[in-house]
C-alpha cells in the first residue's frame, strides 16, 4: 500500500505560527509557495537530510518557513540569503543548506549576494520561487514582471522604455562558470509540477554529494497579487510567463564534479579562539591601565552639534592610552537638523561588540536624546546634559546627573561650534578616567586645524573646570 | 464507503476544515472525481471532496495541493 501525505519534514504542528489555525499554511489560497514547500519537505525525507538541513528564509511571503520544516533555521535580510548559506555551509560543510527566495528578494535587493555567491560555485542550494510580483508587500512591480503586467506600481502595465525587461536569472546564472546545476521548471499543469519535483530533489542531490551549486528557478503564482483565483493563475502562468521565462535544464555539469565541492573544516580549537580574541591581553594591559571601568558610552544629539566628532574625539584619548577603542555612528539621512548618536567602547580588553545599549555614560545635546537614552543608562552611570539646549532635566534615581549649560559656555569661548568639546572637558572631570593635560595632549594631535587648537584647548579647560568646581 | 472497497479501491481523503477551496485539485484530476461543496469550512473556504469513486490514486491532487495536509491518497 502506498500512501502519499504531509511529509515528516513538515512539523505533526505549526506551533510557531500565531493564530488558531495550527495546520494550515499562512499562505492564500492558490499560492505556488505550498506546492514548493511540499516537495522539498518530500525530498527532505526522501534523501534522509531533514535532520540535517539549515532552511535559509527570505523576507518576503515565505519569511515564515521557520513554521513549517522540521529542520534548522536561519532568517536571512532582505536578498541576503546566499551570502547566510554560504557562512552556514562553510562552517559546517555537512549540513545541507537551502536558500528559499522570491524574485524581489533573489533579483532585486539580493542580486548582488546571489550573482556572487553562485559565482563563487558555493556548495549550496537555491530555490528561486519566481511568481513575477512583489506579493507580501501588496502586488507591486517586480524585476520579473512582464511587460504590460498591471501591478500597483505599474496600473497601466509594465512598459519596457521605462521599467525595463523581467530579467532572467537562470539564464544569468548559468553564463558563471562554478555553478553546476540550473534549471527552470514551473509549478502550472501536472507535468510542470512533476517536473518540478525532480529538479528540486536534484538540485539537493547534487548537494549531498557536494556537486556544487544548484540553482532552480520555479515559475509560481500569487493569485491575490495577480487579483485571479488559483486555477486561473495556472493558467496564467501556462501562457503567459512561460513565453518569457522558458523552461528547461540551463546547465548541468553535475556528473563532472562529485566530491568536487567538499571542504573539509579544521576542528575547533578554544585556546586558538582564546588567542585570537585575547583573552590573554588583559593582564598584560593592566600595568598600563588608566581606566576606573570600562566606558560604554552614548553620545546624542542633533545632527550638526558635532556628537559624533565628540565620540571621536574621545576614542582617539582612548587609544592613545593604548586601549582598545570602537566607534560607531548612527544618524538619518540629513547633514543638519536630523538626530544624530554614536557609541564609543574604551576597555582594555578586545571589543566584541561595537553597540553601546546600556551604556555607563551618556552625554545628551537635546531633550529628545535625554528621553530617549536615559532609561538604557546603567545604575551607577553618569548623565552629562548640556542644559544650554536641554530645558527640561529631571533627576534620575541611582545615575548621576552632571549639568553643564556647555553651548553657551562655547560661545563665551568663541564659537558654539566647540561645545561638544566643552563636553569632552566635562566627560574627563565628571569620570575621572584620564587626566586633562593627557586629553589636552591628545586633543592638540587630533585637531586639524592647527590655528583652532587654542580655542578647542580653552573649551576643554572651561568644560573640565565647569564640572570640577561644581563638585 | 465500506471496508470492503477501500481496502481494494484507491481513494482520496480531503480534510474539510484545511482546504482553502483553490480548486486546484478540480483542475488537475484526471478522473474528475473531485468537486467543491457547496457548505462552508471553518475558515469561510468552500471545501474540496471526493466524490466517493473512480480514484486512480494518481496523486496527482496531492501535489497540485498548496497545502501540506488538507489531501491523503491511499492506494492499497
Amino acid at each position: 500500500m502506498k500512501i502519499t501525505e504531509k511529509p515528516v519534514a513538515f512539523y505533526p504542528e505549526f506551533a510557531r505560527k500565531s493564530g488558531p489555525h495550527k495546520e494550515t499554511t499562512h499562505y492564500c489560497p492558490g499560492c505556488g509557495h505550498g506546492n514548493v514547500h511540499k516537495m522539498i519537505a518530500e525530498a527532505m525525507v526522501d534523501l534522509g537530510i531533514n535532520e540535517r538541513t539549515v532552511f535559509i528564509s527570505p523576507v518576503g511571503c515565505s519569511v515564515f518557513g521557520y513554521y513549517y520544516f522540521d529542520c534548522g533555521h536561519m532568517q536571512a535580510a532582505h536578498g541576503r540569503a546566499p551570502a547566510v548559506a554560504t557562512g552556514i555551509k562553510r562552517a559546517n560543510p555537512e549540513a545541507i543548506v537551502i536558500a528559499y527566495q522570491g524574485d524581489g528578494d533573489l533579483a532585486a535587493i539580493g542580486t548582488a549576494e546571489t550573482l556572487h555567491a553562485a559565482n563563487r560555485g558555493e556548495n549550496i542550494t537555491v530555490f528561486f520561487v519566481n511568481n513575477a510580483i512583489y506579493g507580501m508587500t501588496g502586488g507591486q512591480m517586480a524585476p520579473t514582471t512582464l511587460i504590460g503586467q498591471k501591478t500597483a506600481t505599474t496600473p497601466r502595465g509594465r512598459i519596457e522604455a521605462q521599467h525595463g525587461n523581467p530579467i532572467r536569472m537562470a539564464e544569468i546564472i548559468a553564463t558563471l562558470p562554478a555553478t553546476t546545476y540550473v534549471e527552470r521548471v514551473a509549478i502550472g499543469d501536472s507535468k510542470h509540477i512533476m517536473k518540478a519535483r525532480k529538479a528540486i530533489r536534484k538540485a539537493l542531490t547534487n548537494q549531498v554529494e557536494n556537486r556544487g551549486y544548484s540553482f532552480v528557478e520555479i515559475l509560481s503564482t500569487c493569485p491575490t497579487g495577480w487579483k485571479m483565483d488559483g486555477p486561473d493563475a495556472r493558467d496564467w502562468l501556462i501562457e503567459e510567463m512561460i513565453k518569457i521565462f522558458p523552461l528547461g535544464v540551463y546547465k548541468d555539469e553535475a556528473d563532472h564534479r562529485e566530491g568536487a565541492w567538499h571542504r573539509p573544516v579544521e576542528p575547533f580549537v578554544p585556546a586558538k579562539r582564546d588567542a585570537y580574541l585575547g583573552a590573554d591581553e588583559a593582564e598584560a594591559k593592566a600595568e598600563k591601565l588608566s581606566l576606573p571601568a570600562e566606558l560604554h558610552c552614548k553620545f546624542a544629539g542633533f545632527g550638526g552639534q558635532g556628537v559624533l566628532t565628540l565620540g571621536l574625539f574621545l576614542a582617539q584619548v582612548g587609544m592613545r592610552a593604548d586601549l582598545h577603542a570602537s566607534w560607531i555612528p548612527s544618524y538619518g539621512p540629513e547633514m543638519r537638523g536630523g538626530t544624530a548618536n554614536c557609541s564609543v567602547n574604551l576597555s582594555e580588553r578586545r571589543i566584541g561588540s561595537p553597540l553601546v545599549d546600556r551604556p555607563n555614560l551618556l552625554v545628551v545635546m537635546n531633550q529628545p536624546s535625554l528621553e530617549a537614552f536615559a532609561g538604557q543608562v546603567v545604575e551607577g552611570g553618569v548623565v552629562i546634559v548640556d542644559t544650554s539646549v536641554v530645558e527640561n532635566c529631571p533627576e534620575l534615581p541611582g545615575r548621576r546627573v552632571v549639568r553643564i549649560p556647555a553651548t553657551g559656555i562655547a560661545d563665551e569661548v568663541g564659537t558654539p561650534k566647540v561645545a561638544n568639546v566643552v563636553l569632552l572637558g566635562a566627560i574627563c572631570a565628571a569620570t575621572g578616567a584620564f587626566p586633562l593635560a593627557f586629553v589636552e595632549q591628545s586633543l592638540r594631535e587630533t585637531v586639524k586645524k592647527k590655528d583652532l587648537v587654542d580655542l578647542n584647548l580653552a573649551a576643554l579647560r572651561r568644560g573640565y573646570e565647569h564640572v570640577r568646581d561644581a563638585v | 464507503m465500506n471496508d470492503s472497497v477501500q481496502a481494494t479501491a484507491p481513494f482520496i481523503e480531503i480534510d474539510a476544515e484545511l482546504c482553502k477551496g483553490c480548486k486546484l485539485c478540480i483542475g488537475v484530476c484526471p478522473k474528475g472525481v473531485i468537486d467543491i461543496s457547496e457548505k462552508l469550512n471553518g475558515s469561510s473556504y468552500h471545501p474540496a471532496y471526493y466524490l466517493g469513486r473512480d480514484c486512480t490514486g494518481c496523486a496527482l491532487c496531492f501535489y497540485a495541493c498548496p497545502e501540506p495536509a488538507a489531501i491523503k491518497v491511499v492506494k492499497p
